[in-house]
């Protein structure tokens, strides 16, 4: 009895002690990590063709799924609208609101996190699998930096692509947005893009689209670290997964919390 | 040539990972035209040696000078010029999984030559050739065994022409006959171009083939150093077991 309360006690201790530790450890780590990449993205020569591939892999991989989830957002924000405006009889501002809604909020937000599971995912297992098989020591011991090879050109990728892969939520969103909408309320294309656009600013669409460069960073930075810092096998990549989709889609949810609240401040 | 520094000075070298310590102060040296072949028990640590002198892994303390020049002061951009010298063979290949058997062996030469893609595809044939796998140029690596993965790594650790070459256990797993002819090449490398090579292996056969002197690594050290003759006529308990067991 005594000495399996002392055992509990100790797995406890084992439990505790290294959470609190690791949490600093992650984030200087990463600190570590962030230093590593600037300076071996800054340096000449670039990995242009590598980029140029990782562009195609981080584009086509989500596309299909971006512009299937901004589909289905236009859908979704049609009928809600549709069914508390027509309430009102407010029904002519439907267009407005779909598209400053898609364009503002949801296509940037809904991409991020699309994104993050995919992609995220894909690099974290990618470069996980290559540390446990030792692929990256064989990179660096072919004298070539991993960081510029395999890191700079993934995170790179990742910032492009998000406001690229955004537009197409958004104009897939709209598209369906309107198709729902005229359904119940026949107008034409052309008369719901003009209404739905006609009191959207630049400010309301720049900054809301070039915010996601920073949701492609996040996703870029998370899943290439967590896949590089890979230990224990097989286990180790499924981890290195999974927590480059977690902590990335966290990462995006609260960044677009302080981005939105910036964005107010300075585009008014 | 490279003036007269020795290939691999090895000083008072330590690494512990956490609690466990694995090397415990080795020292070794090893000059142009020489092998040395490194023996020991699994988990003693010769891997990590290899990591060490290439700079994959950092010493808790000592030193480790390449053609006369200390690893640990050099910046990576330095690290990486020694690094094209040496050839590295990984204990498991580590073939790079989404390339073909031949793009992992062109992969340095695109690194680091300037070579036209007919000069690449050419001598990409001819060092698989070497290693008997010029068939299986357009495979993959999960499409070829074990045996023929540690090949294809040792033909893509030949790719800039090192004359230094460090080689994890780079016939075990292999038939007598490819393990017969990797060593041949291994000789041919030493005579032919001089090199300087640490080849770790479990095979004292082919050990006292190839090598000038052999090292016993035990327990975080190395235990006893010298020809195959030495260790025969070595009084040590564990050195005796050891051959006992290996022959
Ligand atoms: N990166 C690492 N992190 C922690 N422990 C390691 C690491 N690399 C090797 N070790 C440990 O060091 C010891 C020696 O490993 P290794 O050099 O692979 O042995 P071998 O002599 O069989 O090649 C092993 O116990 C191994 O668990
Ligand atoms: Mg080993």
């Amino acid at each position: 009895m005594q000495s399996a309360l002392a055992k509990l006690n100790s797995r406890l201790a084992d439990f505790e002690a290294p959470k609190a530790l690791s949490l600093f450890e992650w984030f200087g780590e990463l600190g570590n990590f962030c230093a590593r990449l600037a300076k071996a993205a800054i340096s000449p020569p670039y990995e242009g063709r590598e980029l140029v591939r990782q562009l195609d892999e981080v584009g086509s991989k989500s596309l299909p799924l971006v512009a299937l989830a901004g589909a289905a957002t236009g859908v979704v924000l049609s009928l809600q609208t549709y069914a508390s405006f027509s309430r009102f009889g407010a029904q002519s501002l439907l267009p407005a609101v779909i598209v400053h809604s898609l364009v503002e909020e949801s296509g940037p937000i809904v991409t991020g996190l699309i994104v993050a599971g995919r992609v995220g995912a894909g690099i974290g297992a990618e470069l996980g699998s290559m540390r446990v098989t030792e692929q990256i020591d064989a990179i660096e011991a072919s004298a070539v930096n991993p960081y510029k090879y395999l890191v700079a050109t993934r995170v790179q990728a990742c910032i492009l692509m998000l406001p690229l892969l955004t537009l197409a939520a958004d104009a897939c969103g709209i598209l369906m947005g309107w198709l729902t909408n005229t359904l119940t309320e026949p107008t034409s294309l052309q008369l719901f893009l003009e209404a739905g656009t006609k009191t959207l600013t630049f400010n309301d669409f720049l900054p809301p689209t070039l915010k996601t460069a920073v949701f492609g960073l996040i996703v870029g930075l998370i899943a290439c670290f967590q896949g590089m810092r890979t230990r224990g096998g097989t286990e180790g990549v499924g981890r290195a997964a999974t927590s480059s989709v977690v902590l990335s889609s966290l990462g995006i949810v609260l960044a677009d919390v302080l981005l939105v609240r910036l964005i107010l401040v300075f585009f008014p | 040539m490279e003036g007269h520094a020795p290939a691999i000075v090895v000083e008072g070298l330590r690494k512990s990972f956490g609690p466990q310590r694995v090397l415990n102060g080795v020292n070794l040296r090893v000059e142009y035209g020489e092998t040395l072949s490194v023996l020991g028990r699994s988990g003693t640590g010769k891997s990590v040696l290899l990591k060490l002198i290439v700079g994959l892994l950092k010493p808790d303390a000592g030193s480790i000078a390449i053609q006369g020049r200390d690893i640990a002061g050099l910046s990576l951009d330095q690290l990486n010029g020694i690094r094209k010298k040496i050839g590295f063979l990984f204990q498991q290949a580590a073939l790079y999984d989404s390339l073909t058997v031949g793009e992992n062996v062109a992969f340095p030469l695109k690194r680091h030559t300037s070579m036209s893609a007919a000069e690449r595809r050419d001598r990409v044939r001819e060092l698989l050739k070497q290693v008997g796998m010029e068939e299986h140029q357009g495979k993959m690596p999960s499409q070829i065994s074990g045996g023929m993965q540690k090949r294809v790594g040792l033909a893509r650790a030949l790719a800039l022409d090192p004359n230094i070459l460090l080689f994890d256990e780079p016939t075990t797993g292999l038939d007598p006959i490819t393990a017969g002819e990797i060593e041949e090449l291994i000789l041919r490398m030493q005579e032919q171009r001089r090199a300087a090579s640490i080849v770790v292996t479990h095979d004292l056969h082919g050990a006292k083939t190839i090598s000038d002197r052999l090292a016993l690594v035990h327990e975080g050290n190395v235990l006893i150093e010298g020809a195959f003759e030495d260790l025969e006529s070595s009084q040590d308990e564990f050195v005796s077991r050891f051959l006992r067991q290996g022959s």
